[in-house]
């Protein structure tokens, strides 16, 4: 709210109203039918994990049990590929590739029709935002398949003078943070290749992948040509150590990324790895402020920050410091935090306990090191994970919150003084995923994502995706990229013609 | 040149070459933002306060070749009790009508409290010696109106000659002084640009709006989200460096309660409930008046009643 320090010119006649609180506008959640249990999804059947054992997963804005998942074991995961191993020789390899086309072209479409279910299961089971989950995670996954039912019997135009061929079975580890759009990103190249797939969702957001189960069933896919396996990381650690596995694509921590390529190392296996990010946003003195203000919003807050291209870092030129902050700082007091199912919530819960602590020991680290914190005013739900939005000024270079990813609605403002300056400090990271340009000058943007060291550049916008547009990373952000043309190349075997 | 009542920080004279430094909108991060405000769902009882405001900062408007002293009288009795079956339902904020009606509306409105706003300096075009304009100005004040909606010189603007728009609104300005406010409308349909429409904006202000105002409601254009929010964010920050308090007007083409509360959302996200009071901001329509009665009568009934039960003026 607005402090009023002068009165209009004449004497103000009508009252100034308090405040005008929206009323709460929940998205029904009896669209979406959850089991009480799930199965694996082996051979185009759910079945019953051989492990015989299950985990409980959460609705993390209440911390309330959704339903029982199946955790993976290492019998599970080789029935898993055992089938995708028969689908990709007996069916799926032998189809003529328009036919590929015409099941992803299906799966867009069931998934559009049903995008309302789905948005609100993934807002339910993840906390992100109805407003995100409806607005950017349904419509974007559905282009993904859409995108790459394109390319299926186009292969050979994608990659001329080369023969291509589907490498097999690819075992597929995918991330919390958006969950069937990950989903999404791994199956569809994959399928559209021609190769069968095995994938492991994510230890706490494993429902989407499992009514996805039943999209793949409506769309009539050929059983096994796409199997899930839920569980922890040790369902995904035998998913990498399989024999039957030809490719690994993975999808989450560095730490784990790097675990993994360990484990598949003398294997054979190919591997793409999509790793952490501690993504620079740089905003220019002639930069179109309160549209950076809302990129530097849009980059941290995005998610809860949950986002591995997140913008953590916000480089301001020292001239505009104090007026981006001052709009950063008032913008961030019209964030919306709270249910999730709300249809005017911005910020949503945190995705696990395990991450909130994460998030609460670094802003920790920040505030012991000498960083100043800002948070607005805003009252947390009581139960469930929340994280109010933050933000830190007079950061150093040097401090944990700076360097690491924290993977939470935190930013790190730093400054600089001249562009030199400012790619710099940006590529001064072991990271190297994304980044942001904020000018007005078209030069300066063509110049500074020359230098950049970072997979993705944005100018003057931030978090944009698009399937026709690769993305991945540098250095420990990961190699391999996924969307477009080149989220194909993992897929497949370029042979010589 | 003329010199200005109050100006934004760091805004001193010769214009031109200040001009370009005053600040950038990127067309494309403006909308989305403007679109992603327009997505709040307004319900119950926080929708039922919108469209109460949305009635008292409305400038019920008939600008018409055909307007006569008999229609403006029944629009004006139709603002001062817009619904005769809710005494609930408040007066709008004033009538707004061309110079020779302004007799007309007065007549009308005379003790209740609703104003009347005329318009003036050659609308729609503004294209008259400005003599002629200010003569216009002089005489609407002298019958009475309380506000005076002037339009800019958008062949100087787009011309490049920022300091003759700018002197006609302080000439303006100094007609007006402590008699009428002055709302400045910007014609942003004709700008092109989100860029000029904030160099307007800031012209206008330093110039000495009480308001700035989108459209005249005879372009092509007229007034849109991302228009409206690129003239709050000018406001705010000519605000912020400066404390100085400028109204916002958005007219033309508001015609459903709907768009009205999207408009209300954008102003309560960008400047706060200090800007939701009709002194501060307006909004000019003409058939939006029933459909705010219509949605009101619904929430007060459960029902939507038959468009016949609202009376037509």
């Amino acid at each position: 709210m607005t402090e009023t320090k002068t009165p209009a010119r004449g004497a103000d006649r009508a009252p100034i109203p308090a405040s005008w609180d929206y009323a709460p506008a929940p998205e029904a959640r009896d669209i979406v039918k959850i089991a009480d249990r799930y199965g694996l999804f082996i051979g185009g059947k759910l079945v019953e994990p051989l492990s015989r054992q299950r985990y409980t997963t959460l609705d993390p804005s209440r911390e309330e049990p959704l339903a029982e998942i199946a955790q993976a074991g290492k019998a599970d995961v080789a029935k898993a590929v055992r089938a995708a191993r028969d689908a990709y020789t007996k069916t799926w390899s032998k189809l003529r590739p328009s036919e590929r086309a015409k099941y992803l072209f299906r799966i867009a479409r069931i998934l559009q029709e049903r995008s309302r279910e789905l948005a609100v299961l993934e807002s339910l089971n993840g906390g992100k935002p109805i407003r995100e989950s409806r607005d950017v995670d349904l419509p974007l996954a559905a282009a993904h398949f859409f995108y790459y039912a394109g390319w299926a019997d186009k292969l050979e135009y994608a990659f001329p003078g080369r023969t291509p061929r589907p490498i097999g079975v690819a075992g597929q580890i995918i991330p919390w943070n958006f969950p069937l759009l990950m989903l999404a990103w791994k199956i569809a190249p994959a399928l559209a290749a021609g190769n069968t797939v095995v994938l492991k969702p994510a230890e706490t957001t494993p429902l989407t992948a499992l009514v996805f189960c039943d999209v793949v069933r409506q769309a009539e896919l050929p059983p096994g040509v796409v199997n899930v396996v839920t569980g922890d990381g040790r369902t995904g650690a035998e998913l990498v150590a399989s024999d039957g596995v030809d490719k690994i694509a993975f999808t989450g921590s560095t730490e784990v990324g790097k675990a993994i390529q360990r484990a598949v190392a003398g294997s054979g296996k190919r591997l793409t790895l999509e790793l952490g990010g501690k993504a620079a946003n740089i905003v220019f003195d002639d930069a179109p402020l309160d549209q950076a203000v809302e990129g530097i919003v849009n980059g941290i807050y995005f998610n809860q920050g949950h986002v591995c291209c997140a913008g953590s870092r916000l480089f301001v030129q020292e001239s505009i410091a104090d007026a981006v902050i001052t709009k950063l700082k008032r913008r961030m007091s019209t964030l919306r935090v709270g249910d999730p199912l709300d249809k005017n919530t911005d910020v949503g819960a945190i995705n696990s306990k395990t991450q909130l602590d994460k998030i609460r020991a670094l802003v920790e680290s920040g505030v012991a090191e000498g960083a100043e914190i800002y948070q607005p005013p805003c009252r947390l739900p009581e139960r469930g994970y929340w994280f109010a939005p933050t933000v830190f000024t007079n950061v150093a270079q040097s401090y944990r919150i700076a360097q690491e990813e924290i993977f939470g609605p935190v930013l790190s403002v730093l400054t600089f003084r001249t562009p030199e300056e400012a790619v710099e400090k940006a590529n001064n990271t072991p990271y190297g995923l994304s980044a942001g340009v904020w000018t007005e000058k078209g030069s300066r943007i063509l110049a500074m994502a020359a230098r950049l060291r970072a997979g993705v550049v944005w100018a003057n916008t931030y978090n944009r995706f698009d399937p026709a547009s690769p993305f991945g990373g540098y250095k420990e952000s990961g190699f391999g990229r996924e969307g477009g043309l080149h989220g194909l190349e993992p897929y497949l075997r370029l042979e010589p013609r | 040149m003329a010199t200005a009542p109050a100006l934004p920080g760091g805004f001193e004279l010769p214009l031109e070459p200040r001009l370009p430094r005053l600040g950038s909108v990127d067309a494309v991060g403006l909308e989305e933002r403007a679109l992603a405000l327009s997505r709040r769902s307004i319900k119950k009882g926080a929708k039922v306060f919108a469209l109460d405001l949305a009635i008292r900062a409305m400038d019920l408007t008939t600008l018409e070749g055909a307007d006569t002293p008999g229609k403006v009288g029944a629009l004006a009795t139709k603002g001062v009790r817009p619904d005769p079956s809710d005494p609930g339902v408040p007066s709008v904020a004033a009538i707004c009508v061309y110079p020779n009606l302004v007799p007309a509306a007065l007549a009308r409105t005379r003790g209740t409290g609703v104003k009347v706003a005329s318009v003036a300096t050659a609308f729609p075009s503004g294209q008259a010696p400005l003599e002629v304009k200010l003569e216009e100005v002089r005489a609407v004040v002298a019958m009475g109106a309380h506000e005076v909606d002037m339009v800019i010189d958008r062949g100087a603007f787009l011309s490049g000659r920022y300091a003759q728009v700018y002197d006609e609104v302080v000439r303006a300005r100094e007609v007006c002084a402590g008699k009428a406010h002055l709302k400045v409308i910007l014609e942003t349909g004709e700008l092109g640009t989100y860029d000029n429409v904030r160099r307007a904006a800031l012209l206008a202000i330093a110039g000495g709006a009480d308001f700035i105002k989108t459209s005249t409601g005879k372009a092509a254009t007229n007034a849109t989200l991302p228009v409206a929010l690129c003239m709050l964010e000018t406001i705010r920050d000519v605000y912020e460096d400066t404390g100085r308090v400028v109204g916002m007007k958005v007219a033309g083409g508001i015609r459903q309660a709907k768009q009205a509360v999207q408009y209300l959302v954008q102003v309560h996200e960008t400047l706060g409930v200090a800007w939701l009071t009709p002194d501060r901001y307006r909004i000019g329509a003409s058939s939006l008046l029933n459909d705010i009665l219509m949605q009101l009568r619904k929430e007060r009934t459960g029902r939507y009643q038959n468009p016949d039960y609202f009376t037509v003026d």
